[in-house]
């Protein structure tokens, strides 16, 4: 009897391995900066050079950060829901220009809409390392204090938006400040 | 003769090859330490290969970061904890030894050990199947029964 089930219970055991195997999904990498404070940066606007932005002006509001560039392909396929997840104005999005020509990047928000409250630069890549950015799009979820609180890596879908941004927004905005 | 020097010379060319972009730190230990981060750190892109052998653009952003802490006079260790506070361990070739990553490193031991009884268990049973001694007797006892009857007759 054994001799039968021995190899069946085998195959099953291995065919669930190798099943978790093929759903893991390797180029999600878990960010070791969930629920840590925001990496510090200064750096300029896009649309205003002169000025800075840094995490500490954000303080008390919840928002998103959002990595883009025009180079980006996948970028192209969300920003229509960013766009129109910015006109339900409910919450603050700040673009990174990561590794971009300021022009180029000025033409494409003319062109497709800017759902940005501010958009900074990051032309040599050092905000985006200082936050663990590896692949554009990245969209973080900061809370009134600075935090971390979720990221989703690839273009935010419009079904990732009613299924995981907006709850979690609103749950922050419930949040004391 | 002088033709097949030539060729041989010139077969040499790839094994002189630099990296994709090489850089000198002022002292060895620094180089070394440049050398061996690079060759630890995973490139997040393009996920098997290392920062020293990939091109991509994240690539090469790393090796610059790698570079520059060591100029500072960086060590090896805080490199190493800069990356995983912003990649995670993932960008470890060598990931640490912790409960997380504990069936990772003593997996292939667990498995030798099963392994091992997988063997012991399967032998026992063959010898069990057939221990002369259990064969013996039965042949005994089977003579004797034959005997038996061949003087009842």
């Amino acid at each position: 009897m054994l001799k039968y089930v021995l190899p069946l219970v085998l195959f099953i055991i291995m065919a669930v391995f190798l099943a978790i195997g093929l759903n893991l999904k390797p180029s999600e990498i878990p960010s070791p900066l969930l629920n840590k404070p925001a990496p510090v940066f200064a750096a300029p606007k896009l649309q205003a050079p002169q000025e800075k932005l840094s995490p500490a002006d954000l303080k008390g509001q919840v928002w998103l950060f959002n990595v883009w560039a025009s180079w980006c392909v996948s970028c192209r396929e969300e920003h229509p829901v960013l766009n129109q997840l910015a006109q339900q104005k409910a919450v603050v999005i700040i673009g990174l220009n990561y590794k971009d020509d300021p022009a180029a990047a000025q033409t494409w928000l003319d062109t497709l809409g800017n759902p940005y409250t501010i958009s900074i630069m990051d032309q040599d890549g050092r905000v985006g390392l200082d936050w663990g950015v590896y692949g554009v799009p990245e969209t973080f979820v900061m809370d009134k204090k600075g935090i971390v609180r979720y990221k989703h890596t690839g273009p935010v879908m419009a079904d990732d938006v009613q299924r995981i941004f907006l709850p979690l927004i609103a749950q922050l905005q419930a949040e004391a400040p | 003769m002088k033709q097949l020097i030539l060729i041989l010379t010139l077969l040499l060319v790839p094994v002189l090859a630099q990296a994709i972009d090489s850089r000198q730190l002022p002292t060895p230990e620094q180089q070394g330490a440049y050398d061996s981060l690079t060759a630890e750190l995973r490139c997040l892109v393009c996920q098997n290969q290392t920062i020293a052998d990939s091109n991509a653009e994240l690539a090469a952003d790393l090796r610059r970061q790698v570079y520059e802490m060591l100029e500072k006079g960086q060590s090896k260790e805080a490199i190493l904890q800069f990356m995983t506070d912003r990649y995670g361990d993932f960008v470890l070739y060598k990931p640490p030894f912790k409960a997380k990553t504990g069936l990772l490193w003593l997996g292939p031991a667990l498995f030798l050990v099963l392994g091992l009884l997988a063997v012991f268990w399967v032998i026992k049973q063959k010898k069990a199947a057939q221990s002369p001694e259990q064969g013996q007797a039965e042949k005994l006892a089977k003579i004797r029964r034959l005997l038996d009857e061949g003087d009842a007759s």
